[in-house]
């Protein structure tokens, strides 16, 4: 019926937003055990991670998720923006005095800065490693495979003079993933209508613990191997 | 108690805004705020000034009427309450108090701190209603038992006042609250149900064509709601409106 | 001279075959018949509604931003209708008795008995509209009592039902919006109603929002337009509620029925000083459960008022139970007026317990310990001790009355779980307004008065819950059957033209009062002559008057109302959106029926309902009716000035029910 379709709605564009967020959330969990490997010492580590990398990016399936996961990204990102535009518009005079916090978290009124931190953390991030790993000059192992472990170990080590600059970055930027999980978990299952007065705060924990834990072991990761290189 | 109040002071829609400083004197704890705005007027009117236009009307916190973001928040700092039922036992003496009006595109002001929320109307027409004739004539009241749950969770979607303080609250200017809240009343109870779908996809349209923003879940709006509208009622049109798009024939 | 055009035929048939013989218009002609509502309240919407949908073109007026904010919003307690579920023996014949005793016999039988025969209908229709009426946990809907009735009949949902109601009237409303079949103008008062050879024929309206005045033409005009109540300035009605369009319809040539009947309802929040604006009712369903007293000694009274002693401190001897004591049969259930009444007697006594003297107290501790035995015992605890009674009896009650203790605790910062809450009277109805004949057509052809507009059902007092009946009666079950009468003889008369000398006439009249109001450069603001008018109202017009005062009142009013049109001051200009250019307006209509209400308070040598002339009482200080020559309605006719208005009489005739000295005890 009417002019809406699906698609145009104000509330589809939320739909897209939750499924898309609720996929890269998905995605974190899988990154963030891959790269908990970087945590195993020595040759068996930079064995393990670089056959990890190398399953990653040949195995079919896997190339299916990751194109998957761009569009995702490129969806939330896209979506994001034009809702804000959507948002700023609905609201052309502003208040001289807002008092936001006193009715709303501080992540939830900030999604849209938290998300672009996000977005130019992960610009810096796939510069350094995927296209280190799809189109830089990089060394090979003893088995024969790309030696990304080796690209991280330098990126976060002395030989890199930003090294320490790097580490700041990654954590900051976890930070902001950590603020931009606890309202965006909870708050994709609002957006697909899934609230119940039993399972909602379950939900809201879930997103509270996965908010805190999946960020703080991603920036675990620099500050271990820049530590163990000092 | 003595206060300086700072008021958005604008002619029209076109006009341009600004804020107003007056000093106001003797404010009894016991007045209401609006009983507080009717002193400072008179204040104006014997000094040769215009009065402050603001919207109220039932003054006990039913009619919706009347619409301050009092010091950065719709309603003022109380919970559950309208701008009717703020008491100035709220405020300390020598307080510097901002008055504001709703803020919203759909919203545009009048005067002052009056705007006009019409756009609210429209979406009540738009389908925010079951499509039955007044006859009187329908079926015996009792004809169709209600779980009680079911009547007193539609009752308490459907005690929201349509003030607007949920759009004024919300930092995208969305009116998912106050959609939603009808949304629920009808989706609960049995009468409801013939026109479930298209009713849902008809009030989001209109709300979309009416220029509010989108909800980004940030809850401010159920905070400040004065009747205590909860999230559940966004979230039951989250899912309303996707079962009824994805089954819809166009 | 006032035919009431009260079909023949015995009392329980008269409705039933005149709607059989009433004239019909066919549907197509409906489509050129023009019809102007103004007000959006429970009778304005759910007329405006069925108009619509009948056919008919319906533009709708309201002064305020939206239809769904008319003052009917704000009832709380409930509606009433025969239904008979609690098989308590109710019937649409007791609803009937009930209702013309209640009004102690000043109402019109035929009227009365059509309203409790339709009561029934609202709560089909309204459920069918999705009105969420509370329910028992069997899934059928719950009643409760109000006073003076004995049977529960009252339909509620929580304390808000006002407020379900007229959201389901403004539903039905939008709905024919919608379709195109209602043009709904919000922000539009009515100036005044234009008269073409002797029928009306539209109205002059005032766009609020431009100051724009505009003609509007039409075959009939229904006012359901509220009531008056803010004559006093302070009552529980909505700041915005006036007599205006009423009044500008009885300068025209309708009548003013009985405007002294005015409801002074017993359960309010007390006043809290000189800056009072408005006073909050506290329903009336309170009363099921509440107990209502004051201390029996002076000496506790005066201590509660010192602040030295709380009621909590009076031992259960000291209280003085005064309804129970004076009313054993009705208790706390006695009608409005004489629960206000008894109040007021208690506090004139000394025995007031606020620091005005002027309250008394809504108790519900023994509702907390009645309900928490009860509680205690489905959850089937063993020997609970009193705290856990109170506990759990708090929580019944909070589930039933939840929102009105919030709004005390709120308006008066007490909470009321703890100590009693203050209540004293406060002017709430009126059950005066336009006289209107059995099709609901003041005597003015073309002009019809619906709701608390008009004057017909609750006689000189209204029972609880009945105001949202009659409303929706009118509205969606009688004015749009009865109109259609008059509008089939105007089936070839065409589109009303808005163009005649008569509109332009009526126009020039009132451009040249908002002239003169906005030109005045007096120096005191609107409020301050309506604060002053509503003091001289309480005082003499209020809950109990004699003659020295009325006649008082009157010259004060007079001399009043002359000071306001020196010397008001309109701030602003008359080009755009003035609020205080509204109210001087409604202000100045209210210092002309101020004076009306107070001749015919003089006028009316009884005690009756809500009007009680400190002459006319038994002994015991109970209302004295005189049916021997007042069993009549008080019609008014405007002759050019308030004090010249002229008294018809329309003799009330009992066919059905025997005139008796109400008896509550």
């Amino acid at each position: 019926m009417s002019n809406s379709g699906i698609l145009r709605s104000s509330l589809a564009k939320k739909y897209v937003m939750a499924l898309s967020g609720l996929f890269l959330c998905l995605f974190l969990l899988g990154h963030l055990v891959g790269n908990l490997q970087l945590f195993i010492p020595g040759e068996e580590g930079q064995q393990a991670f670089n056959e990890y990398a190398h399953f990653m990016t040949t195995f079919p399936l896997v190339k299916l998720l990751s194109y998957l996961t761009y569009a995702a990204v490129l969806f939330h990102v896209v979506d994001g923006i034009a809702l804000t535009l959507q948002n700023r518009k609905a609201r052309p005079t502003g208040y001289v005095k807002e008092k936001g916090s006193a009715n709303a978290s501080w992540s939830s009124r900030n999604m849209g800065i938290l998300g672009t931190i996000i977005l130019v953390f992960l610009v810096s991030h796939m510069q350094n490693f995927w296209y280190m790993m799809h189109f830089g000059p990089i060394d090979f192992d003893s088995d024969g495979l790309k030696d990304l472990h080796a690209v991280v170990m330098r990126f976060f080590g002395p030989e890199n003079g930003l090294a320490g600059l790097a580490v700041a970055g990654y954590v900051l930027a976890q930070f902001a993933l950590g603020f931009h999980l606890i309202h965006g978990f909870q708050s994709a299952f609002q957006s697909l209508g899934l609230r119940h007065s039993k399972y909602s705060p379950l939900i809201e924990r879930a997103g509270l613990l996965f908010g805190i834990v999946v960020p703080a072991l991603f920036a675990s990761i620099p500050v271990y191997l820049f530590y163990i290189q000092l | 108690m003595n206060l300086t109040l700072k008021v958005w002071r604008q002619n029209g829609p076109e006009a341009k805004g600004h804020m107003d400083t007056h000093a106001l004197e003797g404010v009894s704890p016991d007045m209401s705020f609006l009983e507080m705005m009717d002193m400072l007027n008179d204040q104006i009117i014997r000094a040769g000034g215009e009065p402050i236009a603001f919207d109220h009307d039932c003054r006990e916190g039913i009619c919706g009427m009347c619409s301050m973001f009092i010091n950065g928040e719709a309603h003022g700092p109380g919970r559950g309450v309208t701008t009717c039922q703020l008491h100035m036992r709220s405020f300390k003496d020598g307080d510097t108090i901002a008055i504001e009006p709703w803020r919203a595109k759909a919203f545009p002001v009048i005067k002052d701190l009056t705007v006009d929320r019409s756009a609210f109307d429209r979406i009540i027409q738009a389908g925010g209603y079951i499509s039955v004739n007044t006859s009187g004539k329908t079926m015996d009241a009792n004809a169709i038992p209600i779980p009680k749950q079911d009547a007193d969770e539609a009752f308490s979607s459907a005690t929201c006042i349509g003030c607007g303080a949920c759009v004024a609250s919300c930092k995208n200017a969305s009116a998912m609250l106050f959609v939603s809240a009808k949304v629920s009343q009808f989706a609960l109870l049995p009468q409801g149900q013939p026109e479930r779908e298209t009713r849902v996809q008809r009030m989001v349209d209109q709300m979309d064509k009416e220029g509010f923003g989108n909800c980004t879940n940030t809850g401010a709006c159920a905070v400040e709601c004065p009747k205590g509208i909860d999230l559940s009622n966004i979230a039951r049109m989250n899912r309303d409106f996707m079962s009824a798009s994805v089954k819809s024939k166009k | 001279m006032l035919d009431s055009k009260i079909p023949e035929g015995p009392l329980a048939d008269k409705w039933t075959k005149y709607k059989d013989h009433i004239q019909l218009v066919n549907p197509a002609n409906k489509r050129s018949i023009d019809v102007i509502v103004v007000g959006t309240g429970l009778a304005g919407s759910s007329a405006a509604a069925s108009l619509a949908e009948m056919g008919y073109n319906v533009k709708a007026l309201c002064f305020q931003d939206s239809p769904r904010r008319a003052h009917s919003i704000a009832a709380q307690g409930g509606i009433n209708a025969a239904k008979n579920y609690q098989n308590d023996g109710d019937s649409v014949h007791r609803l009937f008795y009930d209702t013309v005793k209640g009004g102690d016999y000043r109402s019109r039988e035929a009227n009365v008995h059509r309203l409790a025969e339709v009561s029934t209908n609202i709560i089909d229709q309204c459920v069918a509209q999705g009105v969420p009426f509370a329910r028992e946990y069997g899934g059928l809907l719950d009643n409760r009592s109000f006073g003076g009735v004995l049977v529960s009949r009252t339909f509620y949902a929580k304390g808000q039902t006002g407020q379900q109601l007229l959201l389901g009237a403004y539903s039905a409303l939008s709905r024919q919006i919608s379709k195109g079949k209602v043009d709904m103008l919000t922000r539009h008062e009515m100036m005044d109603v234009v008269m073409l050879d002797g029928k009306c024929r539209g109205i002059i309206a005032r766009n609020l929002v431009t100051g724009e005045l505009e003609r509007h033409a039409a075959h009939a005009v229904v006012l359901a337009t509220g009531g008056y109540g803010n004559v006093f300035f302070l009552s529980t009605n909505a700041m915005g509620s006036n007599v205006s369009a009423a009044w500008k319809a009885h300068k025209k040539g309708a009548h003013m029925a009985n405007p002294c009947f005015t409801q002074i309802h017993p359960t309010c929040i007390p006043v809290s000083g000189e800056h009072q604006s408005k006073l909050t009712l506290m329903s009336e369903s309170l009363r099921n459960d509440g107990r209502i007293w004051v201390p029996a000694k002076k000496e506790d009274a005066e201590a509660i008022r010192k602040g030295t002693k709380t009621a909590l401190e009076i031992a259960e001897a000291d209280r003085d139970y005064y309804l129970e004591r004076r009313y054993p049969a009705f208790g706390n259930l006695v009608p409005r007026d004489v629960a206000s009444r008894a109040a007021k007697e208690r506090c004139d006594a000394g025995f007031g317990v606020n620091k005005t003297g002027e309250a008394v107290f809504l108790d519900f501790a023994s509702a907390f310990k009645r309900y928490g035995k009860t509680e205690a015992s489905i959850r089937g605890l063993s020997q609970p001790s009193t705290e856990e009674i109170v506990t759990l009896g708090k929580e019944v009650v909070k589930a039933k009355y939840g929102n009105l203790f919030d709004m005390y605790k709120q308006i008066a910062a007490d909470d009321p779980y703890e100590t009693p809450m203050k209540i004293y009277p406060a002017v709430h109805y009126t059950m005066g307004g336009l006289w209107v004949d059995y099709n609901l057509m003041t005597s003015v052809s073309g002009l019809y008065a619906t709701g608390e507009s008009n004057f017909s059902d609750h006689g000189a007092n209204r029972l609880g819950a009945s105001a949202l009946m009659q409303g929706l009666a009118d509205g969606y079950f009688v004015l749009p059957y009865t109109i259609g009468d008059y509008l089939a003889n105007d089936i070839r008369t065409g589109a009303i033209s808005s163009d005649s000398a008569e509109f332009e006439a009526a126009e020039k009249a009132v451009q040249e009062r908002i002239d003169h109001l906005i030109n005045n450069n007096g120096s005191k603001p609107v409020d301050d002559f309506h604060r002053r008018l509503g003091r001289i109202m309480w005082n003499e017009c209020g809950m109990s008057r004699n003659e020295a005062g009325l006649k008082k009142a009157i010259a004060d009013i007079r001399a009043l109302r002359e000071e306001f049109w020196k010397d008001v001051r309109v701030p602003g200009n008359a080009t755009s959106y003035n609020p205080e250019l509204d109210k001087a307006g409604r202000v100045a209509d209210f210092l002309e029926q101020g004076e009306l209400m107070c001749m015919d308070a003089l006028a009316r040598e009884e005690s009756c309902g809500g009007h009680f002339r400190e002459e006319h009482q038994t002994p015991e200080g109970e209302a004295l009716r005189d049916d021997e020559n007042f069993a009549f309605v008080s019609a008014w006719e405007f002759a050019g000035d308030p004090s010249e208005s002229k008294l018809i009489k329309e003799d009330l005739v009992f066919e059905n029910i025997e005139l008796k000295q109400r008896s509550y005890k």
